[in-house]
């Protein structure tokens, strides 16, 4: 039988990094992200791997890079204040196409805020953060064994994309302790760096691999922008780099897209939702069907870049798309946007630090013409 | 330009971007000399930066070069060197870069004792935004943002280093050509954090902001605002003047390197993870 493992998110997190080849940790301790960090702590070394802590998370995304630059797969993990602070690094990792993972176990903020109640409300943060237009992947997990695999993704993406991949979880999940059967070796896909075809002239952001530093090749590696050759680049020459690296992410939207869907075949009302809460959103669903309304939903695991085609097609099938977040209505947008006013779109809030409950889904489901028959507005 | 120094050149990327009569070429040309001399491979050098004139410099070298973030150079180094230990990184900073906004990763690198050599190309101003007020200028001393003279002190980088605990430490300037060689090799060669404060000149803001003249006047100025710590001992034993900084080398003791230390304690534990 397959082995079996009663562990945390953020165990699922350190484990899934080290099972997708993670070799360089850098990082800061903060609340509800810390345990990553400790776990690594503890079995990097032991596997030949590097673990360091840093005086801050500036240093430690900095640090991140550096170790990418040096051939190493690179994890850096952390909560909103430290979040904040990565920015600048992200966006240094996304223009020079630095692969590299970072997970952000987010919590209520702004701020220090309330550090060990969960939230959602990084998620304009993690796809704009940096300043400049720029490329990111954002990716999900709303349960522990979805945090091992995703994590695993996030490496995987980072490789094959060379580019920054952002993992949101919460305060809940990375805390939250689930079974979960434990990916065997091989399992899993695990993708590593493209090697180029030839070292010598090699050119860093020509699409020819990656050739770490000191691997027989010398070149250069600047967050200006820059051509091929890592050297400055001006005028139109640095429109059409900018526009390659967001356009080999945003031309491949429908590849990137994972997701879940549920009985959304025959929906009139559909549950859109992401991370933890697309845990209430299932149980909405299914109570709602319990009660004769015809709910499906979508579990969005690729915030970034957000899969509009999904939107789309269910947005010219159903009534109404109830869409759940913990934070004031950020992910909402996109899906407005992607709905193009083709269904009603319904934003449900919680910014309580509590998790939204299944009862507050139905409601928002049930409100307004789609009430079932013979059934009362609870509100 | 020698052929010394032509072959760590990329000779496609000049001119550089720095003004006429600015000391970061000596410097560059003195760094270039020391790692002939040491012998070091060139795909094997890595020469990281921050953001400022100083941190143009590896836009010129031909080794593996990485211009990074303003105030960071040392962390990115700090990932480099650890998952690449074999590499010689070089870690290039301005004065503000590396004692301002760069403070916390300069005594912490000091501290930590990874094998890095950290050169401060030393101007006592902002350059690169156009002569604004740095940690490093000294009182009384005009910028941008004090035109009226700086009313705050100024950071002594060399006892900053030596009370954050780096075990290599000197100081010299971009006047001395002969003493910058010995330095960096010294430095470049100690196992452990190495730092060299390298006083230097920045003719277009700070020399023409304070009425210091021509670069080559700038060149007196700095020859005579420094001195050999021997000499100012023997001369000034009570108490010497608060403006003259004294250059050599302050600290030079090895002690077990972070990286040793790592490495020694992951084959301690290796094994004993727990999955
Ligand atoms: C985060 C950030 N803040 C500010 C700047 C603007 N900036 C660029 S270089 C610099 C200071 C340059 O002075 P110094 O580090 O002493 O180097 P120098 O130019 O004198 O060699 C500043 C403030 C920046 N690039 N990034
Ligand atoms: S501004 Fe000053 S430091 Fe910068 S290149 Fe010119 S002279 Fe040198």
């Amino acid at each position: 039988m397959k082995r079996q493992r009663l562990i945390q998110g953020n165990e699922a997190c350190a484990h899934g990094a080290l099972y997708a080849g993670c070799s360089f940790y850098a990082g800061y301790p903060i609340t509800p992200s810390s345990e990553i960090m400790e776990i690594l702590a503890q079995e990097m070394p032991a596997q030949g791997r590097v673990f360091i802590q840093m005086e801050d998370e500036i240093a430690s995304i900095s640090a991140i890079i550096g170790g990418a630059w040096g051939g190493a797969k690179v994890l850096t993990a952390t909560s909103g204040p430290g979040f904040s602070l990565m920015q600048e690094g992200i966006g240094y990792a996304s223009i020079t196409e630095t692969p590299c993972v970072i997970i952000n176990c987010q919590r209520w903020g702004p701020s220090t805020g309330q550090p060990t109640k969960a939230a959602q409300g990084d998620v304009m943060q993690a796809i704009w953060g940096t300043h400049g237009d720029h490329a990111v992947i954002v990716l999900t997990a709303s349960n522990v064994r979805d945090a091992f695999e995703m994590t695993v993704r996030a490496f995987n993406l980072a490789e094959e994309y060379r580019v920054p991949v952002i993992l949101l979880i919460d305060e809940v999940l990375a805390h939250m302790r689930e079974n979960i059967a434990w990916p065997e070796p091989g399992e899993l896909p695990v993708v590593n760096r493209r090697a180029p075809e030839s070292t010598a002239g090699f050119k860093p952001f020509a699409d020819e691999g990656f050739l770490p530093f000191g691997a027989g090749s010398r070149y250069h590696v600047t967050g200006m922008a820059h051509g091929p050759e890592g050297f400055v680049a001006h005028g139109e020459a640095a429109a059409r780099e900018l526009r390659r690296m967001i356009g080999k992410i945003q031309d491949r939207v429908k590849e990137l897209a994972v997701f879940e869907a549920a009985m959304l075949d025959d929906a009139e009302v559909a549950i859109v939702s992401y991370g933890i809460t697309s845990r209430p959103a299932r149980a909405a669903a299914d109570q709602l069907r319990a009660e004769g309304v015809r709910a499906g939903c979508l579990d969005i695991k690729t915030l970034w870049p957000f899969p509009e085609h999904l939107i789309a097609d269910i947005a010219g099938r159903v009534d109404r798309i109830v869409m759940p977040e913990l934070n004031l209505g950020q992910l909402v947008r996109e899906v407005e946007r992607a709905a193009g006013g083709r269904c009603e779109v319904r934003a449900l809030g919680r910014i309580d630090g509590s998790l939204m409950t299944p009862q507050q889904i139905c409601d928002a489901a049930r409100s307004g013409k789609l009430q079932a028959v013979g059934q009362e507005n609870s509100k | 330009m020698s052929d010394q120094h032509r072959r760590f050149l990329r000779l496609r990327q000049l001119p550089h971007v720095w003004c006429p009569g600015c000391g970061n070429g000596s410097i560059v040309k003195a760094l270039l000399t020391a790692i002939g001399d040491l012998g070091l491979d060139q795909d094997r050098v890595a020469v990281i930066s921050g953001i400022g004139c100083a941190g143009r410099a590896p836009f010129i070298l031909d080794f593996n070069t990485m211009h990074t973030t303003h105030g960071r150079a040392l962390a990115f180094a700090t990932g480099m060197k650890l998952v690449n230990p074999d590499l010689k990184v070089i870690v290039i900073m301005g004065d503000g870069d590396a004692s301002a906004i760069g403070g916390n990763h300069f005594i912490h690198s000091c501290r930590r004792n990874l094998d890095l050599t950290a050169l401060v190309f030393n101007n006592g101003i902002y350059g690169l935004t156009g002569g604004q007020l740095a940690p490093t200028t000294p009182a009384g001393k005009r910028s941008t943002t004090s035109m009226s003279g700086n009313i705050e002190h100024a950071f002594d980088l060399v006892r900053l280093a030596l009370g954050a605990g780096a075990g290599f430490v000197a100081r010299t300037t971009s006047y001395d050509n002969k003493q910058m060689v010995t330095f960096f090799k010294r430095a470049i060669s100690h196992k452990g954090f190495a730092f060299v404060d390298v006083m230097t000149a920045c003719p277009t803001y700070f020399g023409r902001m304070n009425d210091l003249g021509e670069p080559y006047e700038l060149l007196h100025y700095l020859r005579d605002t420094t001195s050999p710590s021997e000499d100012i001992a023997r001369e000034h034993d009570e108490s010497p003047p608060a403006d003259l900084m004294p250059t050599g080398i302050f600290r030079d003791e090895e002690r077990r390197d972070y990286g040793t230390l790592y490495s020694q304690r992951a084959l301690a534990t290796s094994g004993k993870g727990r999955s």
